[in-house]
């Protein structure tokens, strides 16, 4: 590894850490900014001051709030996240069970965006102005307009209970969680619904990126040495057209993992976004900031690792 | 000057196309109390669950409710939130941007250190930490979906303030002794305009959804009051008798961002036609 290859990677990697504290202290300041407090969810209905006093005392929040937060963090850095107020489970416990699910879920589609983006954005660069064009360009729109919900709903509809082929909810029927069959079933819908939601921008962007590419000289060289259309579009164009396609992947974390939220809550699908939506309605502020965090820590290390990943695809990136 | 972005977007033919859709909308949201055929909340035992008739185009609901006056008061809750959160996160968003933009270094550092760390929390989940904090609300709602959503608009109005102060207007105006605060309104920001308009309409879209969403996770807006998220999720449970109930306010959803889409896409164009067809 060069030096400033090594610089970047480094510099890169605080700076990823620095995201991390930032998040940490917004969720913090957030969750001190809720009127009557921890203690009010803790204890529920009326109660003294004095039970709220020792309530406090117990949570730590007598303490100066800088102290609190560096309290919460190192604990947080140390996996540990508290117990959950409403079942006294450690919440490191109840992400970690879900995490799987939602992992699953997400990469699943991400691979479904990237398989239809991909060809839908090469055709509609090539044939440019045509009626290819045209079409991508709709399912592009289409895609960006669809509620996700909506969507899974019609799919169910659809799929479930129109022809009934593929089962509606869950991550397998029950007792046969370990069936692999059972599992790939369960997925198809949420996978679907979620990846096709995520396709859209995909393609506009592998649409524009290759049409860039395609103006280039070294395309043009291409073709005057007599290569045909197909070895020029695949082995020459597309695979720079990608490199910025891998950028777009990584800022599409956010979006794609705040989509399995209502994804998993449509398919009942046990994953981290039902368990975050779920301590919610329970006002169960440990395992919110918990999930949070650890989202934010998931979405953060993808940005990292495209970046990387970015750099190591394509030699002329500088590493200033 | 300015009559030929307005000519060009009327030339653009989707443009025009979201720019009706979004107008029908709008006139049916504000109208529905002179429109709707029914009270979006008087329940019948006798007319449940019916299908789509003459006497109710869009079918009932579980409650006997009339469907389509129902699709029709629910886009009041949602043009509502989305027009009063995309306007305070267009406010906060272009504050912030111009200012980063405009005075760059450390203003610029670390107004855009915020912003990247606010679009690197999925925004669904910002918002289920604020909605557990302080309750659901319309307020809150709305003060939620603009929290998630300043960040990009502070980001494109930062880039065009920052490409916007090297030229040369900014420049006559500081040798002439105008002091920041008028260049930044004056010259500045009125010329960033366009950019802040196109980006409203295409937000618009985005908060609808984000709205709707909420409302269908049981945070946005509370029955009885009708919202399109909360009557998909009261249809969820009747798909496979009442598939309507589901259905239409979907649809209805569905329309609206594609309107409000198309329709900044067409301002878009109709703004700067060197980036026709190229996003």
């Amino acid at each position: 590894m060069d030096s400033g290859l090594r610089a970047y990677v480094l510099r890169r990697l605080g700076f990823a850490a620095l995201m991390l504290v930032g998040v940490s202290i917004i969720l913090f300041v957030l969750m001190r900014l809720a009127p009557g407090g921890p203690e009010a969810v803790l204890i529920g209905g009326e109660f003294s001051p004095e039970a709220a006093a020792q309530i406090r005392r117990r949570l730590g929040l007598d303490r100066p709030l800088a102290l609190q937060y560096v309290t919460w963090a190192g604990a947080a850095l140390r996996g540990d996240f508290g117990r959950s107020f409403k079942t006294g489970d450690p919440v490191a416990g109840l992400i970690a069970d879900r995490l799987g699910p939602t992992l699953q879920l997400t990469g699943g589609a991400l691979v479904v965006a990237l398989t239809v983006a991909v060809p839908l954005g090469v055709v509609a660069a090539v044939r440019r102005g045509t009626v290819w064009d045209t079409l991508g360009s709709a399912v592009a729109l289409f895609g960006v307009s669809f509620p996700s919900f909506w969507l899974g709903i019609m799919l169910i509809l659809i799929f479930s209970e129109a022809l009934p082929i593929l089962p509606p909810s869950g991550l397998a029927e029950y007792g046969r969680e370990s069936e692999p069959l059972s599992r790939l079933r369960h997925a198809i819908l949420p996978t679907l619904t979620l990846g096709l939601i995520q396709m859209a921008a995909l393609m506009r962007f592998t649409r524009s990126s290759l049409l860039e590419s395609l103006r280039q000289d070294y395309v043009r060289t291409a073709r005057a040495k007599g290569l045909g259309d197909g070895r020029v579009v695949w082995r020459h164009a597309l695979r720079n057209a990608l490199i910025p396609v891998v950028t777009v992947v990584g800022l599409s974390l956010p979006a794609l993992v705040g989509g399995a939220v209502l994804t998993e809550s449509v398919f009942a699908w046990p994953g981290i976004g039902r368990l975050a939506v779920g301590a919610v309605f329970e006002r169960d502020y440990p395992v919110i900031m918990g999930v949070n965090l650890i989202v934010a820590a998931v979405v953060i290390t993808g940005n990292l690792v495209t970046d990387l990943a970015y750099c190591a695809v394509d030699p002329r990136i500088s590493y200033r | 000057m300015s009559e030929r972005p307005g000519r060009r977007l009327l030339r653009h033919w989707r443009g025009t196309l979201g720019g009706v859709v979004v107008a029908f909308m709008l006139a049916t949201g504000v109208l529905a109390p002179i429109l709707a055929p029914y009270s979006y909340s008087n329940q019948s035992l006798l007319t449940r669950l019916k299908p789509p008739s003459a006497a109710h185009w869009l079918g009932t609901d579980g409650f006997g409710r009339d469907v389509l006056s129902r699709v029709m008061w629910g886009s009041r809750v949602s043009l509502e939130i989305g027009f009063a959160a995309t306007a305070l996160a267009l406010v906060v968003g272009t504050a912030m941007g111009s200012v980063a933009g405009y005075f760059g270094r450390g203003v610029d550092t670390s107004v855009m250190r915020a912003a990247d760390a606010f679009l690197s929390v999925p925004a669904l989940f910002l918002i289920l930490i604020v909605v557990a904090l302080f309750g659901a609300s319309l307020l809150n709602t709305t003060l939620v979906i603009a929290l998630v959503t300043w960040a990009p608009v502070a980001r494109v109005v930062r880039a065009e303030c920052l490409s916007l102060r090297a030229r040369e207007f900014v420049h006559a105006a500081h040798a002439l002794g105008a002091g920041h605060t008028r260049i930044l309104a004056r010259h500045v920001l009125v010329n960033a305009l366009p950019v802040v308009i196109v980006q409203a309409s295409l937000m618009l879209g985005q908060t609808i959804l984000i709205e709707s969403g909420l409302s269908y996770l049981g945070l946005g807006a509370q029955p009885p009051l009708p919202s399109w998220g909360n009557m998909i999720v009261e249809g969820r449970q009747f798909l496979a008798t009442a598939w309507w109930i589901a259905a239409f306010p979907g649809l209805a959803i569905f329309v609206t961002v594609l309107g409000f889409n198309l329709f900044g896409d067409g301002l878009r164009d109709a703004f700067d036609p060197t980036l026709r067809g190229s996003a």
